[in-house]
């Protein structure tokens, strides 16, 4: 229909000015973008969630700002201790564990909304809880022992580097796990309505994007540094 | 307690910052008094401050912009006296107390002054062009812009309590890192700019999904007025390297609060990369501002030319290959780091390569006028003067772009001159042509003509008078930032340089004056039907101003310059289409979500820069209880009847046949 009505206007266009150069759509229509055109009818679920893809976007680039400067401090070591000496694998591969398993459950929970099943929402969130936190204590605890050895973030240009691109991510982690409670009350006072389970879509999109963070993260950080 | 705050921050024997900040004080009391007193509060708070329209918040973003311009022009008029008063003599300002000005002046006007004028106009315009009723995220759009405001305030905050930074716009390390910059001056600035940089970026997300995703039915992308692609372009920069610039300034923070060594002389600290990321996101910003004066031209020249734009497409083209070269440059920027021949010779070569989609866009111009007929209003001479001024300030940029030149002429008032070429003759310009050009869609009613083209004369006058001889200055050797000199050459240049900040005070007066005329005679110049400049896109098909949804039934667009085409088919026919039939419209409600989440920012940037922990921790957790109250909202839209819509509608259609009919006994 849209077609239709734009091939109309294409016929009825042109008649005041000759200087149409550059105008191609009076001769050429095209199919595809005039069906886009009724993006105003699109629902808010697209558009919510397109929002946050580009947010998303935007944060992957903050990350990727850290991981420059990383990869160029990476052998500012300043004397001090390097990764090497410093990264702990095992431990390193169980946080790996927690995370990727609570993105697991955090797809379940989204399943449970959508399908209103209160056992699979409540359950499979407290779980991915439950994953998030074991992850941040891990990742808390072996930032406590590098401090206790004197490798805290102070001592190089290195560990100035390693502490903020990690701990960036454990900030959002731990913002993460605070939306999930939020998430799972308004969830338990408001019930499954649209504007709530369209914010789930967003969360669990962020949480998803956590991990994939993460994949570049403990390659980049911990295998190539532990390979030294 | 107060953290590092005592009365100590107070700076009782500087007698200019004090007396300029009673002043300021003065003004906004007696401002807050007239509206509390003649009852404006209600109204100010329930449509303005707590708005969610698009249109209100650009208009208030524009507002915040024109604000601070006054601001940050007074910082340039008392750096212009400086030099022309400081030759062998200390002038009038201390060293401590200068820098800050210089830092001030040009942290404002880039971030307080085009980014908002920019952004306003975006807001404002974007979603009238592209015919739908709001912008992707109303709420957001309002958080963006009060966190912007936060921003501003705390750098004029600065002003009286404490200091800001002597660093220059752009803190560079190891300057700004605490050993050598141990007050809370680089402090304001950064957090100043991290909150506001978080508006920014909400700001960019709201646009690129309001654009890419919300269209009038048959507004396919390929019939997006120019002003549309190139915020779009725009929007997809702040999106791409705000968040960079959030990183580098939170290194610096780390750096400066915890003992970080990002950027410090000492431990591995890495200096230069500073330098790198601070311009990977810089140069983007140079055109974030930038590209949406070129959008503001296109539409300016192809409506007081009464012809379409020409070579449309290759206008796009041109605008998302200036999107994406921007991020090949930023080298450019200290080309005297050491990075070798080659890899400064590839910078300067990407950064030519970038005039070539500039040069497209300036002969597009120039053909859209050539065989029109052009109508002189206010809004073209910006345009005009625009495309003289920046053509030139692009070229002393291909000059700067290439190394060996740059040696010489880097750090010099050259660049200075270059830059202030290209930033006052491109982005103000064209905010300038925006403004009188929008103004009347805005408010109702346009502004005076006569007025806006004297202030036009006086700021074109006056930039050439106060930026050529920084030219002149630069290639004789002076640098940036001097406090005083005693070059005897340099003297007369410095005094026409400042002559012509005085021009442009007089510009600046009669715009004030300009404003005030058209208020107190804005019924003869009132817009009735909403279409004052003969109009070619969609926001000229509603009402001036608009009403809150903008169009009571959303336009069918069947081509390039939508609205052009159902208003050439009224003349032909005499009449203007079929009464459509109203439906009832919902609209998002209003929340002070924004103003209250901004408030919380505003106290937790000042806490952390004095470092008073508890309020910041305070803020942080009322911050995240407004989200928290604003999420359990349970009625989110209000309905506007059906009859509602008929009635304001049929009000406009009403002035619309009026002046067909004039239009028809005329011929």
């Amino acid at each position: 229909m849209s077609g239709a009505a734009a091939a109309n206007g294409g016929a009825a266009r042109g008649h005041d000015d000759p200087y149409r150069l550059g105008h191609g759509q009076a001769t050429r229509q095209r199919q595809p973008a005039a069906e886009h055109a009724d993006g105003s009818l699109l629902s808010k679920r697209i558009i919510v969630g397109y929002g946050f893809w580009i947010f998303l976007l935007s944060d992957i680039i903050m990350f990727s700002a850290f991981f420059a400067t990383y990869a160029v401090l990476s052998d500012a070591t300043a004397g001090g201790p390097s990764g090497h000496e410093l990264f702990d694998l095992s431990n390193t591969a169980i946080e790996t564990a927690c995370l990727l398993l609570s993105s697991f459950t955090c797809g379940v929970a989204s399943i449970g909304a959508r399908l209103h099943r209160g056992v699979w929402f409540y359950g499979a969130m407290a779980v991915t809880f439950v994953l998030g936190a074991t992850f941040i204590g891990l990742e808390a605890h072996e930032f406590a022992g590098l401090v206790a050895r004197g490798a805290g973030p102070t001592r190089s240009a290195f560990l100035s580097a390693f502490f903020t691109l990690v701990g960036c991510h454990g900030l959002h982690v731990s913002a993460g796990l605070l939306w999930l409670l939020t998430m799972m009350a308004q969830v338990f006072a408001k019930g499954y309505r649209p504007d709530i389970l369209r914010r789930m879509l967003c969360f669990s999109l962020f949480w998803h994007t956590l991990d994939i963070i993460w994949v570049a993260l403990f390659t980049v950080v911990y295998l190539m540094g532990a390979g030294q | 307690m107060l953290g590092k705050l005592s009365w100590q921050a107070i700076p009782f024997d500087q007698p200019i910052p004090l007396v300029a900040a009673a002043l300021v004080g003065v003004v906004i009391i007696a401002v807050l008094a007239w509206v509390v007193l003649k009852g404006h509060l209600p109204y100010l708070w329930q449509e303005w401050i707590t708005s969610v329209d698009h249109k209100r918040i650009g208009i208030m973003y524009t507002l915040l912009a024109l604000v601070m311009l006054l601001r940050g022009f007074t910082d340039a008029i008392m750096m212009r006296s400086q030099q022309a008063l400081a030759f062998r003599s200390d002038g009038y300002l201390p060293p401590e107390h200068y820098d800050q000005i210089f830092s001030a002046h040009g942290t404002l006007m880039i971030f307080f002054v085009a980014m908002p004028f920019v952004i306003g106009l975006m807001n404002f315009v974007v979603p009238l062009q592209l015919g739908v009723r709001d912008v992707a995220f109303p709420t957001l759009n309002s958080v963006g812009f009060w966190l912007t405001a936060t921003g501003a305030l705390l750098v004029n905050l600065s002003l009286v309590i404490g200091e800001f930074a002597r660093t220059g716009w752009l803190p560079y390390p190891p300057l700004s890192e605490l050993t050598y910059s141990p007050g809370v001056g680089v402090d304001y600035y950064l957090w100043s700019l991290e909150i506001s940089g978080v508006g920014t970026l909400l700001s960019g997300i709201n646009l690129v999904t309001t654009i890419l995703k919300m269209h009038a039915p048959g507004m396919t992308y390929l019939r997006m007025p120019m002003f549309c692609w190139t915020a779009l372009a725009s929007n997809l920069l702040i999106v791409a390297a705000f968040p960079i610039l959030t990183a580098t300034l939170a290194m610096l923070l780390l750096d400066r609060y915890l003992g970080f060594h990002f950027f410090t002389n000492t431990a591995g600290g890495n200096v230069m990369m500073f330098m790198n990321l601070i311009w990977a996101w810089g140069h983007p910003e140079v055109y974030i501002l930038v590209l949406p004066a070129f959008g503001v031209f296109s539409e300016v020249i192809s409506t007081f030319s009464g012809k379409p734009l020409f070579g449309y497409r290759s206008m796009v083209m041109a605008t998302m290959a200036i999107c994406i070269l921007s991020f090949t440059v930023w080298l450019h920027h200290f080309f005297t780091m050491g990075a070798g021949a080659d890899v400064n010779a590839i910078f300067g070569i990407a950064s030519m390569i970038i005039a070539v989609p500039t040069g497209v866009k300036v002969f597009n111009w120039l053909f859209t006028m050539y065989g029109g007929r052009v109508v002189f209003s206010a809004s073209i001479l910006w345009s005009l003067g625009f495309m003289v001024t920046f053509l030139i300030g692009g070229m002393t940029g291909v000059l700067l772009a290439v190394p060996p030149a740059d040696f010489v002429l880097h750090n010099s008032l050259f660049l200075v001159a270059h830059f202030h070429n290209v930033i006052i003759g491109g982005v103000l310009f064209g905010g300038f042509a925006g403004y009188n050009f929008w103004f009347p869609k805005a408010f109702g009613f346009r502004l005076h003509e006569g007025l806006g083209k004297a202030a036009f004369w006086c700021w074109i006058i006056g930039f050439y008078l106060a930026f050529m001889p920084l030219y002149v200055l630069g290639l004789m050797g002076m640098t940036r930032r001097m406090q005083h000199y005693d070059v005897a050459a340099w003297r007369p240049w410095l005094l026409i340089a400042a002559g012509g900040a005085a021009v442009i005070l007089a510009g600046i007066m009669l715009q004030i004056a300009q404003l005030a005329v058209s208020i107190r005679h804005r019924n003869e110049l009132r817009d009735a039907t909403g279409d004052p400049w003969n109009g070619r896109s969609l926001e000229w098909a509603t009402a001036s101003p608009p009403p809150d949804f903008n169009f009571a039934v959303l336009p069918h667009v069947e081509g390039e310059d939508a609205y052009w085409d159902i208003k050439q088919r009224a003349r032909e026919q005499l009449r203007l289409g079929d009464e459509p039939h109203y439906d009832e419209i919902e609209m998002p409600r209003n929340s002070p979500t924004g103003f209250i989440c901004a408030f919380f920012a505003t106290f937790g940037g000042f806490a952390l820069i004095w470092q008073i922990w508890w309020l910041a921790i305070l803020a942080g957790v009322g911050a995240f209880a407004t989200f928290v109250v604003f999420a359990w909202r349970d009625r989110v839209e209000y309905i506007i009847p059906a009859a509602e819509v008929a009635r304001i509608d049929r009000a406009n259609r009403t002035a619309r046949s009026a002046a067909l009919t004039q239009i028809e006994a005329a011929s």
